[in-house]
């Protein structure tokens, strides 16, 4: 990657090409609809392969701040949709019930784009510290992530005045002023996605080539020894972890619209372990990896899950055993080893080769 | 104190579920540091052989203690092959070992879906644990102190042999030291494999308690793994001892948080207990000692 | 480069009850190459584990007017104390010049970091000078060969501008002629930096020690130049069980085996 970072720069603007430019134009809206929310998990999944292929923190709980990103906008939006009312749901059990406190600021477009971003920073910079600085890591890690965001899937769905439940909450007509009805405003909200998922790549690749980066793969490697160079490691994670969580926010954020719903079952344990599930396939240290595999495994999920539901869950299940045994840099690390194999010079993936690879897979 | 008793009772013999469903995790993740994220599904497995035996044995008075020894050779070979098959292959990679087993769990549950109903089946539960016990003005039905008698006998069993038989000695030895048991000859290969296989067995005999509670289903053991693993985590890496208080603890938690709030906000308040425990305490309740740097 | 001293008195390690150190003083200063000599299980590593921050000891070590104990270690290392390891430990998947970039990068401030290594350090072109890695800079450290890990290692020390370089066992593994080369090196450095090593090599101690602690047993044995500690006759009773009959030769192999 430090190698030749220009290549990989060239390969984001082919990608960028390819996602704002001809994906518009080929695509129908359905699908249209359908890529952007691949993007949403693209994004999250960008941040995966920074805490988890470069820093070695095995989050398996992203979830938890998709769930932040998505439930801030979808709160604005339903608020947006009900205008001077209380929203529907909450009066469903009590037609005088009113509005909780913390719905109240995210009537501000303002405050909402604000706890986009504030909240997962806030979040899990406060967890992260704690669990760095007591030096929680490997498997305690991964678990107690997860255990985080199977508490929030439950705490949401057993607060079904406040927060939706189980239904979660749906039905929104306006996206900041605009009417989500109209096809027009909906490329927009697509186009929105599939920029941040750009911007996203962006901010990776810079992370990578910088001494960030170095410091960062440094710190997964042998963490003792970057102590002994002056450095606490528990704060590079710490930058790490926050860069993953705000982007899994962002992406929950963008989901909302796209879908028009989120529920629990969205952000919960299993949720948040299809999230990884990309990023292993796709490989998790490589710069477009993640990004590709979330869409391939987001592809895999609307489409096989929905043609031949009994089968997927099996795909899945080998997906992980499969790649993780055998490829455990996921498929972009193939063309390595295959000019490795060929005795020529390191290949780096360009996108284009990966997504070739992803659509043979698929077949 | 009338309020007290119940929730302590109920906790108790939920915290006695919770460590048969740790017992073999924390027997496999102190041999090998690395979380069977299938163990959930070995529980699940130990639940619907205790079906199917009563689909053979349909006296059900019979068919529960047949079905325990059942539950834990079933569930015990199914975590065989995946030793085996799979986590043989990974051992410097305990990370992705419970990556792998998150698959290995995917497809079981699928499996399960699709070979039994999708709404789960029914275990009866035999005549003799329908009664209840008053203690101190408290109903307390007797599946419950069943579930706590099951997990002592197995807790008592388990140290024993780890205490007594050679076997046992070679585990432990393989904890504490894998480097060193190998060079004193001791196979490390077949003793991963026969704590796996004893470990996953746990699990099964922890599903039986389970199906006794009713919604036997593929996703059971999904609800479970989360919990189990916390409690390991909490009681400390190889100790026995930490792992039944720790899941005392949390079951007693569990409970009375469910009794002054709600079920579900109970569970996200006894994970964050758990979590603040681990803050305090990342090593758990007991240590191993050591002197190296990891 | 600084005038302060590195003074460790009455510094104690325990391990739930085994005293590993039990209260050993010495002091070490710019312009010597003191050595820190003993048997396995002496406590030697010990001692610069509890100074680095790794273990927990009591007692004190000063660098100067600062007291090192209790600090995290990357704190101690900002303070200006650096170490190696006895095996060799830098980033095998970089290349020598990002292993010195990250050890350099401790000055660095946190924006810095954000950005890409644009050029390389002054203070890294001289580290790669100095210890004879200068042809290397694009080797992935990995493939270095052990001497040159350790030279690797030193050179990190000296672009952290370390004040203090604490070396375990640095020459354990090398050739002869690496070993002169190393030694060489240490003298250089120890001009204007505090240099202590930790070492079972008596010919290397010999050639190339300014002053000599000797450690049996948690506490200090002896103290003072090469040719003092050699003829204590403590020493030698220790090592050898016979007083008086002892040759520093014999001493030399004895402490050899035990290695």
């Amino acid at each position: 990657m430090t190698k030749k970072p220009w290549i990989s720069l060239g390969g984001i603007g082919v990608f960028a090409v390819l996602l704002l430019a001809v994906a518009p134009l080929v695509l129908t809206d359905h699908w249209l609809n359908n890529l952007g929310k691949y993007c949403c998990w693209a994004i999250a999944a960008v941040g995966i392969g920074l805490a988890w292929g470069r820093g070695g923190m095995l989050v398996m709980g992203q979830g938890v701040f998709f769930a932040l990103g998505a439930y801030a906008m979808a709160m604005h939006l339903t608020l947006e949709t009900a205008g001077d009312r209380v929203p529907g749901f909450m009066v469903l059990y009590d037609p005088l019930a009113p509005l909780p406190m913390f719905w109240e600021p995210f009537r501000s477009a303002g405050f909402t784009l604000a706890a986009i971003v504030g909240l997962p920073v806030v979040v899990a910079g406060a967890l992260g510290y704690a669990l760095f600085k007591r030096r929680v890591k490997g498997a305690y890690f991964a678990i107690l992530t997860q255990a985080l965001a199977v508490a929030l899937a439950v705490l949401i769905s057993s607060t079904i005045r406040e927060t939706g439940g189980d239904t979660g909450l749906s039905d929104f007509k306006y996206f900041f002023g605009f009417v989500l009805n109209d096809p027009a405003n909906r490329l927009m909200v697509y186009l929105i996605a599939a920029a941040l998922l750009i911007v996203c790549l962006l901010a990776v690749w810079q992370f990578y080539r910088s001494r960030f980066g170095e410091l960062l793969v440094a710190t997964r490697d042998a963490e003792e020894r970057v102590r002994f160079l002056g450095y606490d490691p528990a704060n590079v994670k710490l930058v790490a972890f926050v860069v993953s969580a705000l982007m899994a926010s962002i992406g929950g954020a963008m989901f909302v619209p796209i879908v028009g719903i989120i529920t629990p079952a969205e952000i919960g344990a299993a949720a948040s372990i299809l999230m990884i599930a990309g990023v292993a396939l796709g490989g998790r240290a490589s710069l477009f990896g993640p990004a590709l595999g979330a869409i391939a495994v987001g592809w895999g999920q609307s489409s096989l899950g929905s043609t031949w539901p009994d089968g997927w869950p099996y795909i899945l299940g080998l997906l992980f055993i499969v790649v993780i045994l055998f490829l455990p840099n996921g498929l972009s690390s193939l063309p390595a080893r295959f000019a490795a194999a060929r005795r020529k010079p390191d290949v780096p993936p360009t996108p284009v080769i990966a997504a070739a690879e992803l659509e043979e897979v698929r077949s | 104190m009338d309020g007290l008793i119940a929730p302590l009772l109920n906790g108790s013999a939920q915290g006695a579920l919770l460590l048969l469903a740790a017992l073999g995790l924390s027997l496999t993740f102190g041999q090998m540091g690395v979380i069977n994220m299938a163990h959930g599904e070995f529980l699940m497995i130990g639940a619907f052989s205790a079906y199917l035996v009563q689909q053979v044995i349909t006296a059900s008075g019979l068919s529960i203690p047949v079905a325990l020894p059942v539950a834990f050779v079933v569930a015990g070979l199914f975590g065989l092959l995946l030793e085996v098959t799979i986590i043989r292959w990974m051992y410097r990679r305990p990370l992705d070992t419970l990556l792998v087993t998150v698959g290995v769990g995917l497809i079981l549950q699928q499996a399960a879906l699709q070979i039994f109903p999708s709404q789960g089946v029914p275990v009866e539960k035999p005549r003799w644990l329908d009664g209840q016990l008053t203690i101190l003005g408290y109903s307390w039905p007797m599946r419950q102190l069943f579930t706590i008698l099951l997990a002592t006998v197995c807790v008592a069993a388990l140290s024993a042999w780890l205490k007594y038989t050679s076997f046992g000695r070679r585990i432990r030895a393989t904890v504490h030291n894998r480097d060193l048991a190998e060079t004193t000859g001791i196979s490390t290969r077949g003793i991963d494999r026969l704590t796996f296989f004893v470990g996953s067995g746990l699990a099964g005999v922890a599903g039986v308690a389970a199906s006794l509670i009713g919604g036997t289903n593929s996703q059971m053991g999904a609800q479970y793994i989360i919990p189990a693993f916390l409690v390991v985590a909490a009681g400390g890496i190889g100790q026995l001892k930490g792992t039944v208080i720790a899941a005392w603890a949390v079951g007693v938690a569990l409970a009375f948080f469910a009794y002054w709030t709600t079920g579900s906000l109970a569970q996200v308040l006894a994970f964050i207990l758990v979590i603040v425990f681990l803050q305090l305490r990342p090593q758990g309740l007991f240590t191993v000692r050591t002197r190296s740097l990891a | 480069m600084t005038d302060a001293s590195l003074v460790v008195t009455d510094l104690r390690v325990e391990f739930s009850g085994f005293v590993a150190v039990g209260g050993v003083s010495f002091d070490a200063h710019p312009g010597e190459v003191r050595f820190l000599i003993g048997p396995n299980g002496a406590g030697k590593t010990t001692c610069i584990d509890a100074i680095t921050g790794l273990t927990k000891g009591t007692g004190s070590a000063r660098l100067g007017d600062t007291e090192l104990l209790g600090r995290p270690v990357h704190k101690i290392v900002r303070l200006g104390v650096g170490r190696t390891f006895q095996t060799a430990s830098v980033f095998d998947e970089l290349t020598v010049l990002q292993n010195l970039d990250i050890a350099a990068g401790l000055h660095r401030s946190s924006v810095s970091l954000l950005r890409a290594r644009r050029g390389v350090d002054r203070s890294i072109e001289q580290a790669l000078e100095e210890t004879g890695l200068a042809g290397e800079p694009a080797t992935p450290a990995g493939i270095l060969s052990h001497g040159q890990k350790q030279w690797l290692e030193i050179a990190m020390l000296l672009v952290q501008d370390a004040k203090v370089l604490l070396l375990d066992e640095p020459v354990a593994g090398m050739s002869h002629d690496e070993r002169t080369a190393t030694g060489e090196l240490l003298q250089r450095i120890a001009a204007r930096r505090i240099v202590l090593v930790v070492e079972h090599d008596m010919d290397f101690m010999r050639r190339f020690a300014t002053r000599v602690t000797v450690l049996h047993q948690g506490r200090v044995l002896s103290q003072g130049t090469v040719a003092e500690v050699q003829a204590d006759p403590q020493v030698q009773e220790v090592y050898l069980g016979t007083a008086g009959a002892a040759t520093t030769a014999a001493m030399a192999v004895v402490l050899e085996r035990e290695d």
